[in-house]
């Protein structure tokens, strides 16, 4: 059992750093609401998706301490983004190629 | 090792229904799963009583279109969601892992007792809907039915499902840590009994897919209740998607279905030939493969739903890699046979019947996989034959194997040999009597889902339902022996098999904690060498 027991430190960033974090995390909350505004036509959604997935890693990272985690922690984090990109890129073959032939009896 | 009045075990240390309902065992809680599992599975099994009785005959006579459409979701409903899903892992993993690998508990034993409660809320919300009147969408929940057309109770049925998911969840949570950090000193990975990597795997599963099925759920939700446009065209959505999301959890479940189940037919195997399992860490990557390619090929259900045949193409070419992992371990059960000390218990016939019976239903899983031969079979009743082969034939075979295997550990005393054997006589054959016919059927034409059909059809359906009758009596059999053996059974020694893991070397049943001295493990799995003139440690 010990190769993974790889004694997690118990690393805390300072009060600074989250305040850091939190205020970047309400600036792109802001960010995002005064893009929704300006039509960017196809970059509004890759722009709005750019945002979220920020915020998303910021909060794993500092607030969920996966930058100071194990390395199984981040096998496991690495793991849930692949089995989403197998989601949506699986989901994405059917979409994405769908009108390349036509329907039979349509 | 003899047992007396005086030793105290998980089932003595305590009394009142305060210390089962609020125990933190895992072997306890095991035992609240079996009861519960098993009321769904007669509760699924009446369901599918009336569609074989309505199917006695080629006229709807029994029930009306309507009711029949409420019967076989709602029989659907039970078997997997709240009989099948939890059968093996929470019942006999929760009660074996910790024990398998020295441990004197799960992980986390609070959310252990969660987890079942969760079952229970889930199982409640779908009973309530059950008894209201039912629903009609058919398990699988198909857009636009479920949002816009069904008039049934599909919100609570769908939430029951959702709490239920959590409970699936959580017990997989509870064993990756588990044997993560619980293994006793010097149970290496390689060392753990096979049913232990069949339960890790599947617990891979219910963490990376049950979440999908509680989002799609949601998803549902607001489309029904708010009718935002997800899965309807008219408001900009997509039906199609339904089923992706779906299928995203709903065919890896079916191996969450049957892997545990692959688990015990490894340590019966190798138990009653008295030889190591063949290939073992095959064996044991063999489950992790099923796990990662089970979430490759969910599309080929959805090969007449016009999504692209481009994607039909790559899931069809994908599905086929299932088949390896899944051979692998057939042919290296058979190879575990080859000169093996063969006996014939109880849990061997099981475990033979599931080894052929899977077997059928895997093959015939690549038939379906082939796109010609889909498009020709689809909503027939060969598809009904093929899942009824791996989840009947397979894992309920299985679930029976391990429920005899283990039955002398959990209750310290011996089932009647001779009446269990008749049962697994009377299973084997009333499952190919009941579901063999449906291959034909489906062959010929005979679509699934509907409670009338053509007169041609009827010799085989009544086949069908009359090997239905002779499955309910080899499915009762068991409940009565095992009742009547908890008084009258022969009392059984720490280990009646003679086999090796670390469950037959503590007391039957198991104290408190499992072991007096945590066990260190110097053996690799299925060393028989080891089991003769060993010293027990408990009693």
């Amino acid at each position: 059992m010990q190769d993974e027991i790889d004694s997690p430190q118990h690393h805390v960033d300072s009060a600074g750093t989250y305040v850091a974090v939190l205020v970047t995390l309400l600036f792109l909350t802001i960010l995002t609401t005064a893009v929704a505004y300006v039509d960017l036509g196809y970059f509004s959604t890759v722009i709005a998706l750019g945002i979220a997935c920020t915020k998303m890693l910021l909060v794993a990272l500092f607030f969920m301490h996966i930058r100071h985690s194990t390395k199984l922690t981040k096998l496991v984090v690495v793991g849930g983004l692949l089995w989403l990109a197998i989601l949506l890129l699986l989901t994405l073959t059917d979409f994405a190629t769908r009108t390349w032939i036509g329907v039979p009896g349509r | 090792m003899q047992l007396t009045a005086e030793r105290e075990h998980y089932l003595n240390a305590s009394y009142g229904l305060k210390s089962w309902l609020l125990t933190k065992d895992h072997k306890r809680i095991g035992l609240l799963y079996l009861f519960t599992i098993t009321l769904f599975f007669f509760i699924g099994g009446a369901f599918a009583t009336l569609i074989r009785l309505e199917l006695l005959t080629p006229q709807g006579d029994l029930v009306s279109d309507d009711v029949y459409n409420r019967l076989f979701t709602m029989h659907a409903i039970a078997m997997i969601f709240f009989f099948m899903i939890p059968s093996i892992p929470a019942v006999l993993g929760n009660f074996f892992l910790p024990i398998m690998i020295g441990a004197r508990d799960l992980a986390f034993p609070r959310i252990n007792l969660l987890s079942w409660y969760l079952l229970v809320a889930g199982g409640a919300f779908a009973l309530f809907a059950m008894i209201a009147g039912g629903v009609d969408t058919g398990w699988t929940f198909y857009t636009p039915y479920s949002t816009t057309y069904a008039n049934g109770w599909v919100i609570a049925t769908a939430l029951g499902i959702f709490i239920a998911g959590f409970s699936s969840i959580l017990t997989g949570l509870n064993f990756i840590v588990t044997v993560h950090r619980m293994r006793a000193p010097g149970m290496t990975w390689f060392r753990m009994p096979l049913f232990v990597w069949a339960n890790y795997a599947t617990s891979l599963i219910q963490i990376l897919g049950t979440p999908v099925l509680a989002v799609t759920i949601v998803l549902l939700f607001v489309e029904r209740v708010f009718h935002l446009g997800i899965f309807d065209p008219a408001r900009g959505g997509d039906p199609v998607l339904f089923q992706h999301l779906f299928w995203f959890y709903s065919h890896p479940a079916v191996y969450i279905m049957v892997l545990p189940g692959m688990g015990v037919i490894s340590e019966v195997i190798s138990t009653f030939s008295r030889k190591p399992v063949f290939g073992y860490a095959f064996v044991a990557f063999s489950s992790v493969a099923i796990a990662v390619l089970g979430f490759l090929v969910w599309g080929h259900h959805l090969f007449v739903s016009t999504q692209s045949a481009f994607a039909g193409l790559v899931f069809s070419f994908l599905s086929y890699f299932v088949a390896i992992p899944s051979a692998i371990k057939v042919f290296n059960w058979t190879a575990t046979l080859y000169k093996g000390s063969i006996s014939f218990e109880t849990p061997m016939l099981y475990a033979f019947g599931f080894i052929g019976l899977f077997t059928i239903g895997g093959l015939t899983g690549l038939f379906l996989a082939a796109l010609g031969i889909d498009i020709h079979v689809t909503d027939t009743y060969f598809v009904v034959a093929h899942f009824h082969y791996v989840m009947v034939g397979g894992t309920i075979m299985a679930f029976l194997a391990g429920m005899h295997f283990w039955w002398p550990k959990i209750t310290g005393r011996m089932y009647p040999e001779g009446w269990a054997k008749l049962s697994a006589l009377i299973v084997f054959v009333g499952f190919n009597l009941t579901f063999f016919p449906q291959f034909i059927l489906g062959y010929m034409g005979m679509p699934r889902r509907y409670h009338a059909y053509p007169p041609e059809f009827q010799v085989l359906n009544v086949l069908s339902t009359a090997g239905a009758s002779v499955l309910a009596i080899g499915y009762l059999m068991p409940m009565v022996y095992f009742t009547w053996s908890l008084k009258y059974g022969k009392v059984a020694g720490a280990n009646p098999w003679g086999a090796t893991g670390l469950e037959w070397k503590t007391a039957s049943p198991p104290p408190v904690h499992n072991f007096d001295e945590t066990p260190i493990v110097t053996h690799d799995a299925y060393d028989y060498s080891t089991v003769h003139g060993e010293e027990i440690q408990v009693g």
